[in-house]
């Protein structure tokens, strides 16, 4: 059984949810950002989510594409990620997914890139531009080397294609709460429960919702329909790129991790 | 076989490589368009529109002064004569006119030259609707005429200051509009890239060119030419006026911008010195790092600024169903005068490329028969060729 998959199980037996922050690896530095990574665990973090930075991030928002900007011109690659990943691992047992585009893992060889990924202790990936249509090789490779494949599922898709995505998708679902790119948002969709119940009628697998949720109110909203949350842009604007705070990082994730039931 | 296939394939370039949000927009849009591309009033209305408002057929006219110069028969195909000046027009009415039918009628686009906001801009402006273009902000700048064209025809320009702020990064924040306004918006696309079905349906409103080109030398030299001469970009206009003659035993180039030189880096020639990868939604030649990073472009042309190309060039080199060459600012530059002095035709930078390529063409073609497709005309570019030429203005 795959940690993430445990993960939700274990959650699941005592009736809580999954708080899954995610950052753009590399930002604001290397070193600063395994450090972040640290502290979202110790903070109550169950699953991690770390971005490439990637120079034409077309599902990102402002937040995410500056702090892709930032990274990259500090010269991160995906090795560096993946290095980052391998340190982390000798501390923290806390499941990993990385979001990569597409592009990153193609010119790496898809091949290499699973295998590295899961030696580092990489647990799941998300790629936001690849369909299940276009990802029959990926899957292939992430089986083999024991990564979760996570697809995303969008309030725009038919109940055909949430089936088809469901099936392409292990670790949990993640269900785009909005039509948008990535980005602290003050609502919710007036939708979105009810796109979530459709997914859920359709699978017994983790949902994790993300895009838009940018406090503990929202969070806990969310976490009344779904299995888990993720929260990147809200958590990024948090981070001063001079000014590192990370007690405040800690106090944020504390309090969502509480609003979503502890 | 058929290209692209039912993915979306032309060999293994193409694809839909896109967020999950806009693959039901995608999957609408293909429905749509295989429902009215056989369709009688469509075709109909399509005609009339290109017929009476853009004012097709264009010339295929014969170079003469520029023939003798180079020695050869060299013939102008004239789609700088469209309205609004240059060939995008051929595909925003064709676009245009199935949003119309789809029901969207919010209409968005991405521009480098200014050439596609343009066209956008005026169809929208036609057929009553809501547009909102996405330019780079360097673009703004070198392209300011067009910016004022687009205003005028109330379109809403919206700079765009991410990465090198030109074409790569206005399709990026298109992208994301779309993504946003999915439900409302049609994404009118103004090259054969982007994800399926774009690059076909693209290429299929720019195939009148061709087979104007075909009908209009055979009328005047009973054959085919001997060369089809196109500048490539994103690359519409090449595969507009290629698609008759392939297969055929008429040679065709394609030229790409080789900036200041392809040694230098700084040049926006993916298919002569890129890696295959995923730009925008599909697969094809693209300039980046080792990691997959997109590289910036460059090229004193704002349309041939682009790190990525069409699939469907993509498949055409690697099969050598077309040859690519490319040529520099310089070279370009002075094709631009050449052609202004000798025709009294001012080019578009971007179809001054393939004017330029005669110099390489035209000692080893010697008598042959060469059409140019001149995609555009130049007087967008007139500041950014002035400051450029000051010494021999």
């Amino acid at each position: 059984m795959s940690r993430i998959k445990r993960t939700f199980e274990k959650l699941k037996e005592d009736n809580k949810k999954a708080l899954i922050p995610y950052i753009t690896g590399g930002y604001p530095s290397l070193g600063a950002c395994q450090r972040i990574i640290e502290v979202l665990a110790e903070s109550g973090a169950d699953i991690i989510e770390i971005g490439i930075p990637y120079s034409d991030p077309l599902a990102d928002g402002p937040t995410i594409q500056r702090a892709s900007e930032i990274a990259l011109s500090r010269g991160v690659n995906t090795k560096d990620i993946f290095e980052m990943v391998g340190n982390l691992r000798k501390k923290l047992s806390t499941p990993i997914v990385l979001m990569t585009y597409y592009n990153t893992i193609y010119r790496y060889g898809e091949e290499d890139f699973a295998k590295e990924a899961s030696g580092v202790g990489v647990d799941g990936v998300i790629i936001p531009d690849l369909p299940p249509e276009e990802g029959s090789l990926w899957r292939k490779l992430a089986k083999e080397n024991s990564l979760d494949t996570i697809f995303l599922v969008s309030p725009t898709s038919s109940n055909d294609r949430i089936k088809k995505i469901i099936s392409a998708s292990s670790g949990f679902i993640y269900c785009v709460s909005l039509t948008g790119v990535t980005g602290a948002r003050s609502g919710l969709p007036a939708d979105l429960s009810d796109f979530i119940s459709r997914v859920r009628f359709l699978t017994n697998k983790p949902l994790a919702v993300g895009f838009g949720i940018s406090s503990a109110d929202l969070a806990k909203r969310v976490s009344e329909t779904a299995d888990g949350i993720i929260i990147g842009s809200a958590l990024i604007d948090l981070i001063d790129d001079s000014n590192i705070k990370y007690d405040k990082i800690a106090k944020f994730i504390k309090n969502i991790k509480e609003a979503i039931g502890g | 076989m058929v290209f692209p296939d039912s993915k979306g394939y032309f060999g293994k370039f193409g694809g839909k490589y896109v967020p999950e949000t806009l693959m039901a927009a995608l999957t609408e849009l293909e429905a749509a368009y295989k429902k009215y591309r056989k369709d009688e009033n469509f075709q109909k209305e399509l005609d009339h529109y290109l017929k009476d408002y853009v004012g097709r057929p264009t010339p295929l006219y014969f170079a003469e002064r520029l023939s003798n110069y180079y020695n050869a028969k060299i013939y102008l195909k004239r789609e700088d004569l469209c309205h609004t000046g240059a060939h995008k027009i051929n595909n925003t009415i064709g676009q245009a006119l199935l949003a119309k039918r789809m029901g969207k009628t919010r209409i968005i686009a991405e521009t480098g030259a200014g050439q596609h906001g343009v066209a956008t801009a005026t169809v929208a402006a036609l057929f009553g609707m809501d547009c909102h273009v996405y330019m780079g902000e360097e673009d703004t700048k070198r392209q300011a005429p067009n910016v004022l064209r687009m205003k005028l025809l109330g379109a809403e320009v919206i700079p765009v200051t991410s990465g090198s702020k030109t074409l790569k990064d206005a399709m990026n924040e298109a992208i994301r509009d779309w993504v946003t306004n999915v439900r409302n918006t049609f994404y009118i696309i103004g090259s054969v890239a982007g994800p399926h079905p774009y690059p076909m349906m693209v290429r299929d409103f720019q195939k009148v060119i061709g087979k104007e080109t075909k009908k209009q030398i055979q009328k005047q030299e009973g054959r085919d030419p001997d060369y089809v001469v196109a500048c490539v970009g994103g690359g519409s206009n090449a595969i507009g006026i290629f698609s008759p003659f392939l297969n055929t035993e008429t040679k065709l180039v394609g030229v790409e911008a080789a900036g200041l030189g392809l040694e230098t880096g700084k040049h926006g020639a993916p298919l002569a010195r890129g890696d295959v990868g995923v730009l925008h939604g599909s697969k094809s030649y693209v300039l980046q790092d080792e990691f997959g990073q997109i590289k910036e472009a460059y090229s004193i042309s704002a349309g041939l600024d682009y790190p990525g190309v069409g699939p469907e060039h993509s498949y055409f080199k690697e099969h050598g169903m077309v040859a690519y060459g490319s040529v520099t600012d310089k070279e370009a530059l002075k094709a631009f005068e050449l052609l202004s002095r000798m025709e009294g035709i001012i080019p578009a930078l971007e179809s001054a490329h393939a004017v330029a390529y005669l110099e390489k063409l035209a000692p080893k073609a010697k008598g042959k028969v060469i059409v140019v497709n001149l995609s555009g005309r130049g007087d967008k570019d007139l500041e950014t060729a002035a400051k450029a030429l000051k010494e021999s203005l």
